[in-house]
């Protein structure tokens, strides 16, 4: 045991002084590996985002894993008049926060310009949660704006050109033609989609079927959907559950479906597995490439130091010895150009310059840097200094000490 | 105390495509605690591979070789390399200080490969053997800051730091003026004496072979009692 102990602390003190003596050599291998560690902890990284940025985009059209959509109907096409209430019990009883109506019609708004038809979408407060839709300007509906008299609209960014780009802190209002004619205040704006030309506007269900109910005539887009956002793990057993209660409380005169649409339904497996092996496999190329120049730098410079490892077997040092200084020597230097690496790697993977650039704006939630990426990065720069330091290692174990000293 | 036993020693090394050449040949040599041994010899006579043999760096070929009484050969080779870290003390002739190490650390390095106290107070006990060797004041000082008498003086303190039983030295004033190699001599038997370690000295040099007890001359790889160097 103490043989033990002071072999190894002996063996660090002889890596230490190594690495403090030969400070060029351990930095030209430090830059090496540090440069090839960061590489691979960056490209994973940046990986990650990328794979957000991917989901985060498949959510905001499909919604978020696990989403379902319920629709209902009479056989005859009609909307059946329950459902409002249908829907309210099914929340309450499966205690569902995430939900939200989602109804499409033709709504006329009146610009400067004339009267215009404006695809509305009449969604519940959750919706902008569950669809992670961004807003330019302004903030998404919350409850209170179910009590307001005058209901409120978030519109396109196509909209709020057509309008003048009023500041939303005067309260911009528009008036939307039906039956009457009904003011409504421009709570805020979102970003249009690349080939969206025309305006387009959401508001809470409840205000846009007050205005233009859904059984008259101008409804024009189907009947409203129903959306949920539950755990992928009970979604399975929620479409059962609500297909049969739906379909119980409505009778057979119905035609109820009910059924998980989101872009994790349709995968089988890992989805990014692909995407993650190419990244994987470029970064194992360039680690491959780091630590064969610094296997070059070990062997180059051994030759120097093979006089100096004579000099230590002759003052007691085992083969043994010598092979673990030289390794952990190795271990050493490329944990800590390990650690350069990593910290360079979150420095440039969080950077906002380098998250603008990979997410091209798809990305609300950035993740926290992998955890998995820099262990692999530590792992790595470990795995690779003990292969670099094998090869030395071997080599300086059969070191002739005589021969070594005079060398 | 017999500290080397030395009986009928042979050593040998294969070539490729020739016989084996036989480098050293019925080598006897007894070795005391405290003994001064000097052993002369011309170039390729086989000194070095006796220095070999003798600092447990080499096993012979055939024959008896005790060290305190235990056979070498029967050695592993870690349990070989322990024993000489602690019972040989070797001086080079071009001293083989660790560059870019301080005086300190020089002395230092044999106590790395040591146990115990020596091992965790090892910058004391190497401190007090500088200071042993009038090299007190020249602790951090880097072997190329040191003049070539001091560099041997340091290489005396390391080889002698773990108090070895066995100090084998070899050519140890062969890169010294004359004045400074007698000095350095004169260093190394005052500290072998006080140790009570036997120096065992290869050289060319007949008045450094001169001031040895028991002098031997190799030549053709056959050790042979010299009856009188030459001064």
């Amino acid at each position: 045991m103490k043989r033990l102990a002071s072999n190894l602390v002996g063996s660090v003190v002889e890596a230490w002084q190594e690495v403090r003596i030969h400070k060029t050599r351990v930095m030209l291998s430090l830059i090496g590996v540090a440069v090839a560690v960061c590489a691979i902890t960056t490209v994973v990284g940046l990986g990650a985002v990328a794979q957000q940025a991917t989901v985060e985009q498949s959510e905001r059209a499909g919604g978020r894993a696990a989403s379902l959509y319920l629709s209902a109907s009479m056989n005859d096409g009609s909307t059946p008049i329950e459902m409002p209430e249908i829907w309210r019990t099914a929340l309450e009883r499966y205690q569902i926060d995430y939900a939200s109506r989602v109804v499409n019609i033709s709504q006329t708004v009146q610009f400067t310009d004339g009267a215009v038809p404006v695809q509305t979408i009449g969604v519940d407060p959750p919706y902008g949660t569950m669809h992670r839709v961004t807003l330019d300007e302004g903030d998404w509906f919350t409850d209170d704006d179910q009590n307001r008299l005058a209901p409120a609209v978030l519109v396109n960014t196509v909209f709020w050109d057509r309008l003048g780009r009023p500041d939303l802190r005067t309260h911009p209002t528009i008036s939307l033609l039906g039956t009457g004619t009904t003011t409504a205040v421009v709570t805020g704006v979102y970003p249009a989609l690349s080939w969206e030309t025309e305006p387009a506007m959401y508001m809470l269900a409840d205000a846009l079927t007050a205005l233009t109910p859904v059984a008259d005539s101008n409804f024009q887009f189907g009947p409203p959907s129903y959306e949920l956002w539950v755990p992928v793990d009970v979604s399975g057993a929620l479409v059962t559950a609500l297909q049969r209660d739906v379909q119980g409380a409505l009778g057979s005169a119905a035609f109820v479906q009910v059924n998980r649409q989101d872009y994790a339904a349709y995968q089988d497996g890992d989805p990014y597995l692909s995407l993650k092996l190419t990244v994987g496999a470029i970064a194992g190329l360039v680690l491959l490439l780091g630590a064969l120049g610094l296997v070059n730098i070990a062997l180059v410079t051994l030759k120097q130091r093979i006089r100096e490892i004579g000099i230590r077997r002759s003052f007691g040092a085992t083969a043994g010895r010598v092979f673990f200084a030289v390794m952990m020597e190795s271990v050493v230097a490329t944990v800590v150009a390990g650690i350069v690496g990593v910290i360079a790697a979150v420095l440039i993977v969080k950077s906002p310059f380098v998250e603008n650039f990979i997410s091209q704006g798809q990305v609300t939630d950035f993740p926290p840097f992998p955890v998995e990426a820099a262990v692999l990065g530590l792992v790595c720069a470990s795995a690779v200094g003990a292969l670099a330091g094998l090869i030395p290692a071997l080599v300086a174990v059969r070191v002739k000490v005589i021969d070594a000293i005079r060398y | 105390m017999t500290l080397l036993h030395l009986e009928g020693v042979t050593r040998t090394v294969q070539l490729i495509d020739a016989p084996p050449l036989t480098i050293l040949s019925g080598v006897d040599l007894v070795v005391n605690v405290g003994d001064r041994v000097s052993i002369v010899g011309r170039s390729g006579s086989g000194k070095t591979t006796l220095l070999n043999l003798l600092g447990l760096l080499d096993s012979p070929t055939s024959g008896t070789m005790l060290f305190e009484d235990r056979a070498v050969q029967s050695l592993s080779s870690g349990a070989r390399d322990r024993l000489r870290g602690r019972e040989v003390g070797f001086i080079f002739q071009q001293f083989n200080l660790l560059p870019g190490r301080t005086a300190l650390e020089n002395v230092m390095t044999p106590l790395l490969y040591a146990e115990g106290r020596q091992f965790w107070q090892r910058a004391r006990i190497a401190t007090a053997m500088l200071e042993r060797v009038d090299l007190g004041d020249r602790l951090a000082s880097l072997p190329d800051r040191l003049s070539g008498g001091e560099q041997q003086r340091v290489a005396i303190a390391r080889s002698l730091v773990r108090g070895p039983r066995l100090i084998l030295a070899d050519e140890p004033t062969g890169a010294l003026d004359l004045e400074t190699g007698e000095t350095v001599m004169d260093l190394i038997d005052e500290v072998a004496t006080e140790s009570g370690a036997a120096l065992v000295t290869i050289t060319h040099d007949p008045a450094i072979a001169a001031r040895a007890a028991q002098h031997f001359r190799l030549d053709h790889g056959v050790l042979r009692v010299a009856s009188a160097v030459p001064a």
